[in-house]
């Protein structure tokens, strides 16, 4: 009797009294299968309760939540977050002053700031016509979306298109934490070299958008712009590769015509 | 880890169940988690929760990319330069190996 046999109706049992042949072992596969086995051995019955449940849940982080939480936020007020990420002095500020004093007068702007200590960047991008907000994290490596989130409510985003979020100035932390931006953008500056990208892959792999800044001090640096742009290319060839100077205004119309692609039309 | 447990607590009690015997992650080759260092924390932070002496099991989903040129994916062996194997091309198209997922729980028969 190799065959399934059919369920019996409701209400119908059969019990051998005598003669009763021992139950045809079951090979059963698939997850659980050795602890239903050792209990079908020893249930008189038969008949083991088992519970095992596909989830397939992802496993979000804390950051993760409040990250998405920023980007709807962000999305709901018709604005686009960039998250600029570099290792320490490579021009994110300098940049940025250039930006809101050209593109920032078309474009209403506003800008996030983080460093470990000090208002000064956020003093040096304090115009007007652009409201900023300085984040100083004390001992903190990088910008979370907790940070964001507390300092995109403190100011006035009436009208901003463009929200600049300058993060802390390290080629490593910041990659692992989504801030809730649309665009992440990583600038490279001339005088760090160009193996960088190889150097610290994660956050150039992340990037849309790199700029590779101080182009004007290129030649005197002995700085090779092909090789630069190659290593780039090998580890994020999904992103766009500006070259600029915050100095002499090279690159920049590219930069700001980015930027006039990201702002929502209204 | 913790946030695995928190998926675990929360699921568990959502199917009625106060202990859990397996649990079954799925974790992507470039999803930057190392199996290890997991099975290090569950050894670290199990033993006081209700996923105490459970067993956890990894399933590793491997890194595949895909190349916009030869219209075909590929695993990614390893390091952060996606190339092609056909083409040589650099590819930035990861289709999967991010996975972080809780897969599959199991509970303990409830006793009659």
């Amino acid at each position: 009797m190799t065959n399934e046999t059919a369920p019996l109706p409701s209400g119908v049992h059969i019990n051998a009294l005598s003669g009763a042949l021992p139950r045809p072992a079951r090979t059963l596969s698939g997850p659980l299968s050795a602890e239903i086995s050792a209990a079908l051995a020893t249930s008189p019955g038969g008949e083991v309760a088992v519970r095992s449940v596909d989830l397939n849940v992802p496993l979000l982080e804390r950051n993760d939540i409040l990250a998405e939480r920023n980007r709807g936020y962000f999305l709901g007020r018709g604005l686009a977050a960039l998250n600029l990420v570099s290792s320490p002095g490579a021009g994110k500020t300098t940049l940025l002053e250039r930006t809101l004093d050209e593109f920032g007068r078309e474009t209403k702007c506003g800008v996030l700031v983080g460093d470990l200590e000090t208002d000064n960047d956020g003093r040096r991008l304090n115009r007007p016509f652009a409201p900023v907000a300085q984040i100083t994290t004390g001992t903190v490596c990088h910008l979370d979306a907790s940070m964001v989130a507390r300092a995109a409510e403190s100011i006035n985003l009436d009208g901003v298109r463009i929200l600049f979020i300058e993060n802390v100035g390290n080629l490593v932390c910041p990659a692992s934490f989504d801030l809730g931006e649309q665009v992440r953008v990583v600038l490279l500056s001339t005088t760090e070299g160009e193996d960088k990208p190889l150097k610290y892959p994660p956050i150039f792999k992340s990037a849309h958008l790199v700029l590779l800044t101080k182009i004007d001090v290129a030649d005197v640096l002995g700085f090779q712009r092909e090789v630069a742009v190659d290593n780039i290319r090998r580890i994020a060839p999904q992103a766009k590769i500006i070259q600029l100077s915050a100095r002499t205004g090279e690159g920049l119309p590219e930069w700001y015509g980015f930027l006039r692609s990201l702002a929502p039309a209204r | 880890m913790e946030s695995a447990l928190d998926a675990v607590r929360r699921e568990a009690a959502a199917h009625g169940a106060t202990s859990v015997t397996r649990i079954v992650l799925r974790i992507g080759a470039i999803s930057g988690v190392e199996p290890d260092a997991l099975r290090f924390a569950f050894e670290a932070v199990s033993p006081d929760t209700l996923a105490a002496g459970a067993r956890l099991e990894i399933e590793t989903i491997p890194a595949r990319a895909h190349c916009g040129a030869c219209q075909r994916e590929f695993v990614i062996e390893q390091g952060f330069i996606f190339t092609c194997p056909n083409c040589g091309a650099f590819s930035g198209d990861v289709r999967s190996g991010r996975e972080l997922e809780l897969a599959r729980l199991e509970f303990p028969a409830p006793t009659p």
